[in-house]
């Protein structure tokens, strides 16, 4: 039997686990990046590559010392690096010594007979037609309701009264769906994940809103993020980010199969700014960051992986953008470099900043008069 | 009367005000934090309070910098800010028609951009030091020249010398270089400052629209080299206020002051003479394995941070800010 690990990605790795069991592996569940694993990463990937290779090159060299023979990984296409990256890790591994098969998956739309060839190494065992529609069901319900657990949280924690109760919810939600086994679960799970987020006790104010756009990786995964999505709840912000694993899924593979474009409305608002297709996903920051503005959003926080060509093109549009719809814009660079307590004076000097514009606005202050960012919220 | 206190933690300098209602300073302390930052937060208030002899009504605290977490628990803050608001608020104290703060502490360096009073846009240094107070210390201290009188020499020289101002340590490098042709160290310096100054703009400075007036502020302020060629790179002069060197924390007092704090927390100056100490372990709970710091006050942990999943942050309740 297969023993199979796969880069971490915030929730979806529970999810994935399951389906890899349910095709008949063994699965090495890959940990949660921490600090060793990013120095480990560091320290066998070249300098300037990104984050996210150092942390997934960490990973992978963690799940093998626990016994995995095989890494599964998505692949991509340019002129984003990371489409490579599947190609070099393994690289870098076979050099180390390590002896174990890779498979990538590629989008359906471009290479859709290596995709088959690839999932087929990964079933193990006989499944019929119902069985992969059971499957697939299951999968997908699941990945939806990680999702929504997620964005409930961002919405409730800024509201919260007792400080970390959120937080405790969101984790007793995860640890739910993670127990799930069929599909009847996961629905009796989403009724119940209604109950608890309404249990909490919430404060009636209009919090600050921040978008966040960016790389996938980076924004996706708390642990190369920094958790600033759980910061910024804490000063009692509403953040919403722009990408959630179950979507994207959706729209860049499934679209992608039937030669349509994915996420054709965030890509048509960049066009103004961001006609060419750069690769990663700098269009759709700049997309969606238009699309923050016009939903009222108060600013955006960009998060990009240091030496990140599509998002550091985004950043040199982005504050032009937000000028012209009147939203605040925060650039934020990722490498094993960064500290927390760095990013969180940023982030509080941002949401101050908002505050103040936002109070600003409100009273309608003539020249001279201070307007302090303090909210109440916080 | 009611006053305010507010103290700022940085790496190099921890500093202390007392502020009188109306915003006036009434006394500031400057110590070396000497990677000490509770013994230098102490030392501050041992030091107000023989300058004060009592006399000062504290009825707001407010702290700021990267260590004001710790000040925070060890003086009894009110309000806890970051330092990008807390110079901007002072900044806009001192000068209310100010539209770009430049501010150069010791390993920090920022922009603060303001419009009609608020702020509207902040950068700052992210991948190198260079120009920072701590560099031009080691520089004045490698050609012992007292740093008090750094800027002065710069002011001196007619043909300031190209430096490359990049990096630190290639700034280093190729200063000595200089040195080794035998450039006079004024236009050395000179050219040190001009390279600074370039590189602050270049990096921190970059895509921002600097407006007059344009304020100068933290420690570098002191340095006439880095003003006259700040002034010489913008075309447009360039403000020093008065307390400069404090206006951290100027600005977390203001802060305090304008919180509405209704009663302080503040232990008094008698904080100074309490026993404070930090230890730390690794929590074991999960992969994570986060570094928890405890503080303790007389032997009893009174905060703690550092770990992710707050699973630690419960404290029994002792009054703890």
């Amino acid at each position: 039997m297969r023993k199979v690990s796969y880069p971490y990605l915030g929730n979806a790795t529970i999810t994935f686990q399951k389906l890899m069991k349910a095709l008949g592996n063994d699965v090495v569940l890959p940990k949660r990046p921490t600090e060793e694993t990013l120095s480990l990463g560091t320290k066998y990937a070249p300098e300037f590559a990104c984050l996210p290779f150092k942390i997934v090159l960490g990973t992978y060299i963690e799940a093998l010392e626990a016994g995995a023979d095989t890494l599964v990984s998505t692949g991509g296409v340019g002129p984003c690096r990371a489409g490579l990256y599947t190609t070099l890790h393994e690289k870098i591994l076979k050099s180390l010594g390590y002896d174990f098969e890779m498979i990538t998956l590629e989008p359906p739309g471009r290479h859709l007979r290596d995709l088959i060839a690839s999932i087929k190494k990964l079933v193990s065992k006989k499944l019929s037609i119902a069985d992969y529609f059971r499957i697939g069901r299951f999968v997908w319900k699941e990945l939806q309701l990680l999702d929504k657990a997620e964005k409930l949280s961002h919405k409730i924690r800024p509201l919260e009264v007792k400080k970390g109760e959120t937080t405790r919810t969101y984790k007793k939600c995860a640890e739910l769906i993670a127990q799930a086994q069929s599909y009847r679960d996961l629905v009796e799970i989403e009724r119940e994940i209604e109950l608890l987020y309404e249990k909490i006790e919430k404060k009636d104010i209009d919090p600050i809103k921040i978008g966040i756009v960016g790389e996938i990786y980076v924004v996706i995964e708390p642990a190369a993020n920094l958790e600033i999505e759980e910061m910024l709840g804490d000063l009692g912000v509403y953040a919403e980010r722009s990408m959630f694993l179950a979507s994207y899924t959706f729209y860049n593979a499934v679209m992608d199969l039937f030669r349509m474009p994915g996420e054709r409305d965030v890509k048509k608002l960049a066009s103004p700014y961001f006609k060419e297709m750069c690769g990663g996903h700098g269009r759709e920051s700049v997309g969606n960051a238009i699309l923050f503005a016009k939903r009222g959003f108060d600013g955006v926080i960009q998060l990009s992986p240091f030496t990140c060509i599509p998002e550091i093109v985004a950043k040199s549009i982005l504050p032009k953008v937000c000028a012209e719809y009147g939203i605040g814009f925060l650039p934020v660079t990722l490498d094993e470099q960064t500290g927390k307590e760095g990013l969180r004076t940023r982030v509080e000097a941002f949401v101050d900043l908002l505050a103040a514009k936002r109070k600003k606005k409100k009273m309608n202050l003539g020249k001279g008069d201070v307007v302090y960012g303090t909210l109440s919220g916080y | 009367m009611a006053h305010y206190l507010g103290i700022d933690v940085g790496s190099v300098s921890t500093n202390l005000i007392i502020m009188d209602e109306s915003g006036e300073v009434e006394e500031a302390v400057y110590i070396r934090t000497q990677g000490q930052p509770i013994k230098a937060v102490q030392e501050g208030l041992r030091l107000l309070n023989s300058r004060g002899h009592g006399k000062w009504d504290i009825r707001g605290v407010g702290t700021t910098g990267s260590g004001r977490q710790l000040a925070a628990v060890i003086a009894g803050a009110d309000i806890v800010k970051n330092e990008i608001t807390a110079h901007a608020v002072a900044a806009q104290k001192e000068v209310p028609d100010v539209r770009t703060v430049i501010e150069i502490g010791g390993q920090d360096s920022k922009i603060i951009i303001l419009r009609d009073g608020v702020v509207t846009d902040f950068a700052m240094n992210t991948v190198c030091a260079a120009g920072t107070g701590s560099f031009l210390d080691q520089q004045a201290n490698r050609l012992g020249i007292p740093i008090e009188e750094f800027g002065s020499y710069a002011l001196r020289s007619k043909n300031p010398v190209r430096i490359a101002g990049r990096c630190a340590v290639f700034a280093e490098s190729d200063m000595i270089h200089k040195q080794q042709l035998g450039y006079k160290i004024e236009d050395i310096i000179r050219g040190l400052c001009q390279a600074l100054v370039r590189n602050y703009l270049n990096n921190v400075g970059k895509g921002k629209e600097i407006l007059p007036r344009v304020v100068f502020q933290g420690g570098v302020a002191a340095n006439v080299g880095m003003k006259a060629a700040f002034e010489e790179a913008l075309g447009m002069e360039v403000y020093v206020p008065k307390y400069h060197h404090v206006m951290g924390a100027l600005g977390a007092a203001l802060l305090a002051r304008d919180a509405g704090v209704e009663k302080t927390k503040f232990r008094g100056f008698q904080a100074s003479d309490i026993e404070f100490a930090a230890d730390s372990f690794e929590c074991q709970g999960c992969s994570n394995h986060c570094e928890v710091v405890n503080i303790k006050m007389e032997g009893k942990v009174i905060a703690r941070w550092g770990d992710r999943c707050n699973k630690w942050k419960v404290i029994e309740d002792s009054g703890a800010a």
